[in-house]
């Protein structure tokens, strides 16, 4: 595909590498904030290309990780019941709830549906007016446009039947928090592409002032990222600390405006639990007092399920970049992705999954 | 739906002039009979077939016989680049082939559900037929059953058969031996993007096609090939990547020789399209099912004459050697990644679930 496989040459990243190689003096800790970035990484073997003083830590932006399990559980009750239809994005079905997950739910009989599009789910909707379709929206601000103009589609339509369970987070206060954490040892971040071509980056000169740490926009393919920690590694070098694009194809200062005003409408900013880290405040989205009636957590009255994490599972210690996930103890032994304790293990985007599929080898001729 | 072309059916009336699959039809009863006469017996038509009897008697060389099944329920039942019936006949008969045999007889179970479109039974029972008789075979024993609106899919289909293993010939997912080279035949991931892309919608300028076909043909070249160089053993083994693609092929090859392989991911050959539409929904072609394409373990004196006779076969022209057999990693598939690094390429849990982002 045009525009692909240009970001996927392997000579250029050769040259790239032995450029960051070329650059590094010392020890950097670089944080990739974007799950799509840490599934490129493993997937493509960059880190091997580069330098051993260059610690890539995997950041807390893979949706599916981060979905706190009490609202997996919300959705598994939601699911169950006798006149829903339940849509969800597809490596969501897998992400395993305090007993089970959708995917059993579905075979006890739930009638759980895999969508590309929310709107999808609002056309099944629209389709199946005796029943109540519910569609899990769950992500950082990438998926959140297509999410909210499902909610605004069904409610121009007047759908009634239509509402969402809604798990939405947002990366600047993420980042915050990890810079404020008395544990930090992240000294730089790639900041995630597909955010910042909805969002633009204008939310990020003040971090990078506040905390004096380099922001690198950047994208996904291999070339893309090799790209984008050049420039990191450039600017920590140099003693430097600001916001540079690295993704100009796709994103620009100011974002997606319509885009921006249709989540201003949809969605409110609201205090949101992490999976693994606590309630982060102010780091999510719930839908506005506009579009309350199509929140599945209103209609539906799961406000009693509580859940608590896994004791083992130390998923946040790894979203936070303090702990490897083959250090530990519980991985590739009670953890795994057949029997996954923390949802890090589940996607495969999960940094402790990336690590237990995409484990390398040294390759000896 | 794709469009269908119907012209070469055979008229299924007078069936009670019943324009879809009703209960009886299953019922062993004169619905049963006139859809057996009127749908299947003109469809598969073979002598031993026309007998009707409770079971078939077939004459066999001396020998190694190899006997395989599979069952089909693919959705949508018409796919660009085939449908369910063909896939039926392919998926036995290239079962069979990877075991180095010569396929010969095919049974076929049917499982319709009620309402069920009589022309689209007559389609895809034709399609069968022609699919048998270009693979060379016969199907020679069949049966069917109904169940009610509501608990099936339209379709489903079993396929059995047996075929004959020619004297010298050795092939077992066990045997492949450090040093062996790792071929396959052609651009993977067709089947189930073409598949994926019509239930997801997804337009290309160019169409997926699935790249269901049968290959025994090509096995047979390829056998002749490595007799000639002296040794029809030096194919250790074949397989067929279906489901869970190359990627679950050559993990289970790994497991059960022992041995590690590695590939070379740029070596892969892969269609444009489809590495587009894996891009677009989040899968790697890798993990997605062929129904035309097969992987090769042979013995390294051996592969180049071996890829050459695949690439003048019409089922191999994009055939290409990507990777190799090592005493490293036992057990494991690891890939050597475009831009240079390695990953290991483990078994899937599963479906493949597309990623969100």
């Amino acid at each position: 595909m045009k525009y692909l496989n240009e970001f996927r040459d392997g000579d250029i990243a050769q040259k790239l590498a032995a450029e960051i190689k070329h650059l590094t003096t010392r020890h950097w800790a670089i944080m990739e904030v974007c799950g799509g970035q840490t599934h490129s990484i493993i997937r493509n073997g960059i880190d091997q290309l580069l330098p051993p003083e260059i610690e890539l830590i995997h950041g807390p932006g893979c949706p599916v990780c981060v979905t706190p399990l009490e609202m997996i559980d919300k959705a598994m009750a939601i699911a169950a019941l006798p006149n829903v239809i339940f849509c969800s994005f597809g490596d969501m079905v897998r992400v395993p709830g305090s007993s089970k997950d959708l995917l059993s739910i579905k075979s006890e009989g739930g009638d759980v549906r895999i969508v590309y599009s929310p709107l999808d789910a609002v056309r099944i909707a629209r389709e199946n007016p005796d029943k109540q379709v519910v569609f899990f929206g769950i992500g950082f601000e990438t998926t959140a446009p297509a999410n909210g103009m499902a909610v605004f589609v069904a409610k121009q339509q007047g759908l009634k039947n239509f509402s969402m369970l809604v798990s939405h987070v947002l990366v600047p206060p993420a980042i915050q928090a990890i810079m404020t954490s008395p544990t930090n040892r992240v000294q730089a971040f790639l900041a995630a592409g597909h955010v910042c071509s909805v969002m633009g980056y204008w939310q990020y000169p003040p971090l990078a002032e506040r905390f004096h740490v380099p922001i690198v926009v950047t994208g996904f393919e291999p070339l893309d990222v090799l790209e984008g920690i050049r420039r990191t590694v450039k600017q920590l070098e140099s003693g430097e600390a600001f916001v540079d694009n690295a993704y100009q194809r796709a994103v620009t200062l100011e974002g997606n405006k319509p885009a921006q005003k249709l989540l201003g409408d949809v969605f409110e900013v609201s205090d949101r639990a992490w999976r693994g880290i606590g309630v982060i405040p102010q780091s999510g989205w719930r839908l506005s007092q506009a579009y309350r009636d199509y929140d599945a957590e209103y209609r539906f009255d799961v406000s009693g399920i509580r859940t608590q994490e896994s004791p083992l599972c130390r998923s946040g210690e790894v979203l936070q970049g303090t702990l490897k996930p083959n250090q530990c103890p519980a991985f590739g032994k009670q953890c795994t992705p057949r029997t996954p304790l923390g949802a890090t293990m589940v996607s495969s985007e999960g940094a402790c999954a990336a690590y237990f599929n995409y484990g390398r080898f040294e390759v000896t001729s | 739906m794709q469009n269908l072309d119907f012209e070469n059916w055979s008229c299924p009336l007078p069936l009670r002039n019943s324009p879809n699959i009703v209960i009886g039809h299953g019922g062993g009863g004169k619905l049963s009979a006139e859809l057996v006469a009127h749908i299947f017996v003109p469809a598969f038509k073979n002598d031993l077939l026309d007998n009707l009897g409770d079971s078939t008697i077939l004459t066999v060389p001396a020998g190694r016989l190899a006997f395989s099944t599979d069952s089909y329920v693919v959705q949508p039942l018409f796919f660009p680049g085939g449908n369910i019936g063909e896939l039926a006949i392919h998926g036995t008969v290239n079962d069979l082939a990877m075991s180095g045999a010569t396929p010969l007889y095919l049974s076929a179970g049917f499982i319709l559900e009620e309402g069920l479109p009589m022309n689209v039974l007559g389609a895809i029972a034709n399609s069968m037929g022609a699919a048998a008789r270009a693979a060379e075979v016969q199907v020679v024993t069949g049966d069917t059953k109904v169940v009610d609106r509501g608990h099936g899919d339209g379709v489903f289909i079993n396929t059995s058969g047996i075929g004959i293993i020619p004297d010298g010939v050795h092939i077992a997912p066990n045997r492949a031996q450090v040093g062996d080279v790792v071929i396959v035949s052609g651009s993977i991931g067709d089947h189930g993007m073409a598949i994926m892309s019509v239930r997801e919608g997804l337009e290309f300028d160019t169409q997926i096609r699935s790249d269901s076909a049968p290959l025994n043909g090509l096995v047979a070249a390829m056998l002749a090939t490595a007799r000639a160089t002296g040794d029809v053993g030096n194919i250790h083994v074949l397989r067929d990547p279906t489901r869970g693609g190359v990627a679950s092929s050559l993990n289970e090859i790994a497991a059960q020789s022992q041995v590690g392989i590695m590939i070379e991911e740029r070596k892969l050959p892969i269609n444009p399209e489809v590495q587009a539409a894996c891009d677009m929904l989040g899968m790697d072609p890798i993990y997605v099912a062929n129904e035309g394409k097969l992987l090769a373990i042979v013995a390294k004196e051996v592969a180049e004459a071996v890829v050459a006779t695949m690439r003048a076969h019409p089922l191999g022209q994009q055939a290409a050697i990507i990777g190799r057999v090592t005493d490293q990693h036992v057990g494991r598939l690891v890939a050597k990644t475009a831009i240079g690094g390695t990953r290991v390429i483990p078994m899937q849990i599963g479906e493949q679930l597309p990623r969100i982002c």
